[in-house]
């Protein structure tokens, strides 16, 4: 039997501090292949997520493999998937 | 031609910095600059810069990259601090090392347009009553990075 593919989640900024946390394994459900079924799935949780990825949507910016990514690029096992606000520097 | 990057804690120094990108440049006539500091006002203490190690060196990296092939620079320097900074701080420092001094200052704007738009970092504002915020984007950014965009954006 296969093991189940694991991404490790990054939360940088707002999204850190809101959440709590600044990085998780997330054990991908069955289905869940993009970039916006990752989002759509942290929507579904209690609390901080549901507010954060699900009413925020817009304001949040996603890199996958140190990368910038949209909600149509894939998610695989090992891959690294970043979410934060639109980028300060300068 | 060599391109310089780091992400540091450290104050940096740009004599240090400007005779480390001459080296090798023979063929120069200017370099470009770009020397930004932590603008006060409002209250506002000190800044507390995060980044995203790794993605933000390579998209600098590649920024820098970038301005070389499309301003034939002989060298380019990229210099960003993180961590807490107080105003009047230097946060970032950009060298860009060219023939002539359209091509230097070209560069310099250019590599800074993209950096704030593409390079992971993320400012906290610390102001004198003790509030903190994290700063919003800003959409002139975005606009000032697209007029560059002729041959895509870097990354």
């Amino acid at each position: 039997m296969e093991g189940v593919p694991v991404i490790t989640i990054l939360y940088f900024a707002w999204l850190r501090d809101r959440l709590g946390r600044s990085s998780e394994s997330m054990p991908l459900p069955e289905g869940v292949r993009f970039v916006g079924d990752v989002i759509r799935s942290l929507a579904e949780r209690d609390g901080e997520y549901r507010a954060v990825f699900g009413l925020q949507g817009g304001a949040i910016r996603c890199a996958v493999n140190q990368e910038f990514a949209g909600p149509d690029d894939g998610v695989r096992d090992g891959d690294e998937v970043a979410f934060f606000p639109p980028v300060t520097g300068g | 031609m060599a391109i310089r990057v780091s992400v540091q804690t450290a104050a940096f120094s740009m004599d240090a910095e400007h005779a480390r990108l001459m080296q090798g440049g023979h063929a120069a006539g200017g370099v470009g600059a770009f020397l930004g500091v932590v603008r006060g006002g409002a209250g506002l203490r000190a800044l507390t810069l995060e980044h995203y190690p790794g993605m933000t060196e390579s998209m600098i990296g590649r920024i820098a990259a970038d301005a070389q092939a499309r301003f034939g620079l002989l060298g380019c320097t990229v210099i960003h601090r993180v961590g807490r900074l107080v105003v009047g701080e230097p946060i970032v420092l950009v060298l860009c090392l060219a023939a002539h001094r359209a091509a230097a200052l070209d560069a310099t704007a250019f590599v800074m347009d993209w950096l704030k738009t593409r390079a992971p970092f993320w400012k906290r504002e610390e102001f004198e009553d003790g509030r903190t915020a994290w700063v919003d984007a800003r959409e002139a950014d975005d606009v000032a990075a697209a007029r560059w965009a002729r041959d895509g954006r870097p990354g």
